[in-house]
């Protein structure tokens, strides 16, 4: 294996836990994964794959680094996947190391390949088979461990407690009286129309778009309520570091909070990933072919409150903005259209990027890569020049990014590589500019 | 030799060509049940989109991004499925043997495709030296698939113009054939199988799922 300043990178969640590896421990979890856990995906991507390396363009890690082969979606595959299945789990703990280091770090499961892939492989899946493997094996990234570790013992991503979850909600309730005297965070109120669910950065470092949204409901006068106990946490590192009986254990009680609480849906704040878990990978793990209740992202929301009239326009946000496509809304759901909606009505200035909607370029935080901590942070940034150039070339000072790993990812990306932009929810434009009714004034 | 190679040679290369396929294809439909994510979400709107963007020249973004290759890549495809069933000299075997017929190239564009499939091939070969990325992820079988591929092309054009000894080359011919047909399900050939399987479950993953496109 190639030495390069990837391979160097310390992290004690691999180098110290592959050297508990043993040749029959690897080989148990990889049989287990590929025989038991894997079906007809699995043998027919591995079959049908015609080694053509169409899907190289499209990631965003072979583009930035100057199309390094070893960074094509292909040679992701080609340099885990394959080695296990062709050595039927025969490795030693260092190859388990290099693989973790390619699934978990270098790639940001956005799926964006298997959209130039002519037989539609379902690559970012192949990816997480390997991320499967590694974490049956506890070969993760210590900072992406840590937050599973997070949802095991406390039902959210950041050990947020109970005290401290009601003691953040009510100190935003108070923050949004500034503004709107009667704003009020409801707590557990059986019947709502909607739940309101976040993930919990929110809480723990981003706590004033709590305050934002209870803003708008107010506005908008939606019959809504937050749960006080666990169950308000819609993230799900669990799914991405592959542990997936945390992750549907998690989903589940997002489910049944939301049910106990007998809300008619549940509306999310702007994450991606959250979506993902909530709606796809979550139910799929549950055994149920789609979610029990509607759950609406927030561009849908808005989409739908500036659409209907419910929140009106007092001035359009005047800065110049540009937006990010998010991977598991856009392209997980096809909201980009939705997306540009809200964004024209509520901006003035607008420019999009290139390439956009479902062909975008990943964050490189999504997919669990921000998470996997600082060690790998350099290996992020120099994974997506492109993103970089993409935004630069717009123009424009704001970047509105309706996911928290974008959100994250891209200030990092403006610091890395100096570009002097701003990155801003869609909630925090939104407030600036909504018209509040004269009865709700302060 | 010639009189095996017309005769059981075709059957068996046949029958291994159904029977495998459909084993491939049965298998792959039953396995799909065990992954319990796939079936629930197949429709056939969404299936038939995807597959109308990727069986159309330039009916995604990726191909509109490399157009010589997608020409290439298309072309190659086409003459290689099409040459075999529409050349002169295989539709008079079939009225021979079964007595059915019907329309067939005219032999200058019989040579022409020929020519093509074994010209593409050639580009794939170096292809896979030239460019880096795909370097690193051909095996061994990549380079011997297409030269499988390409070998009754070759050997039909040599038996079309008489090239070494006519008897000689013909049963090559045939015998290249016959196990590129038997081939076709074991090896990573089997895309040809899959291509529909694979598209269509993308398609209503992108599609049904999640509203999005897949091209």
């Amino acid at each position: 294996m190639k030495e390069t300043p990837e391979s160097q990178v310390k992290d004690p969640g691999l180098d110290d836990a592959v050297k508990k590896l043993t040749p029959e421990k690897i080989q148990r979890a990889v049989q287990r994964v590929l025989t038991k856990e894997c079906a007809a995906r699995l043998k027919v991507y591995v079959d049908t794959c015609a080694h053509c390396g169409l899907c190289a363009e499209a990631c965003h890690t072979y583009l930035s680094r100057d199309k390094d082969p070893m960074f094509s979606p292909v040679a992701k595959v080609k340099n885990t996947l394959w080695e296990l299945v062709k050595r039927k789990g025969n490795v030693d703990g260092e190859a388990i190391r290099h693989m973790a280091r390619i699934a978990f770090t270098e790639c940001g499961a956005c799926r964006r390949c298997s959209m130039y892939c002519p037989f539609g492989i379902d690559i970012a899946y192949l990816i997480m088979v390997v991320r499967r493997i590694c974490s049956l094996l506890g070969v993760v990234p210590q900072y992406l461990q840590d937050t599973t570790n997070s949802h095991a013992a406390t039902n959210n991503q950041m050990w947020v407690h109970q005290d401290e979850w009601i003691d953040t909600l009510q100190w935003q309730e108070e923050e949004a009286q500034f503004e709107i005297p009667t704003c009020r965070i409801p707590l557990e109120k059986e019947g709502a129309d909607v739940m309101y669910s976040v993930i919990a950065p929110e809480p723990k470092i981003l706590a004033q778009l709590l305050g934002n949204m209870a803003q708008i409901f107010t506005v908008v006068g939606e019959d809504w309520t937050m749960p006080a106990t666990d169950g308000w946490d819609n993230s799900n590192m669990a799914m991405y570091s592959g542990d997936f009986e945390i992750m549907g254990r998690v989903e589940r009680l997002h489910w049944e909070t939301a049910a106990r609480l007998k809300v008619k849906k549940i509306v999310m704040g702007e994450c991606g990933h959250a979506f993902r878990g909530a709606v796809y990978d979550g139910p799929r793990w549950l055994g149920w072919q789609f979610p029990p209740i509607p759950m609406v992202h927030a561009i849908e929301y808005y989409y739908d409150l500036l659409k209907s009239g419910r929140i009106k326009v007092r001035e359009k946000y005047k800065e110049h903005v540009t937006v990010q496509d998010p991977c598991n809304i856009v392209r997980g759901r096809g909201l980009g259209d939705k997306l540009r909606y809200v964004i024209n009505a509520l901006c003035e200035n607008f420019t999009d990027v290139h390439p956009r909607y479902e062909h975008n370029y990943c964050c490189m935080a999504g997919g669990g890569t921000i998470n996997c901590g600082p060690p790998w942070k350099r290996s992020r940034m120099v994974s997506n020049k492109v993103k970089a150039e993409q935004l630069k070339a717009t123009g424009a000072d704001i970047i509105i990014t309706p996911c928290h790993n974008c959100h994250s990812g891209i200030e990092d990306i403006i610091g890395f590589y100096k570009l002097g932009m701003h990155v801003k929810f869609i909630s925090e434009i939104m407030v600036e500019v909504m018209e509040i009714p004269e009865e709700l004034k302060a | 030799m010639y009189e095996f190679s017309r005769g059981p040679l075709v059957w068996i290369a046949f029958s291994v060509l159904f029977a495998g396929s459909i084993y491939r294809i049965v298998s792959t439909i039953i396995l799909a049940k065990k992954d319990k994510v796939i079936w629930p979400y197949m429709k056939w709107g969404f299936s038939l989109r995807s597959l109308w963007h990727w069986i159309v020249p330039f009916g995604a973004l990726n191909m509109r991004m490399r157009p010589a290759f997608t020409i290439i890549s298309f072309t190659f495809h086409i003459c290689l499925l099409l040459t075999p069933l529409l050349t002169l000299g295989h539709v008079a075997l079939w009225k021979e043997s079964w007595g059915v017929s019907w329309w067939s190239l005219p032999n200058t564009l019989s040579v022409m495709m020929t020519i093509i499939v074994i010209c593409t091939a050639l580009i794939f070969i170096l292809r896979r030296i030239a460019d880096p990325t795909v370097r690193l992820i051909s095996s061994v079988s990549d380079f011997i698939l297409v030269l499988l591929v390409a070998a009754p092309f070759v050997t039909g054009l040599m038996a079309h113009y008489q090239i070494f000894d006519y008897d000689m080359v013909i049963i090559i011919h045939m015998w290249t054939g016959a196990i590129w047909l038997g081939m076709i399900p074991f090896t990573r050939i089997a895309h040809m199988l899959y291509f529909p399987l694979t598209r269509a479950y993308m398609g209503c993953e992108f599609g049904y799922v999640r509203s999005a496109k897949d091209w």
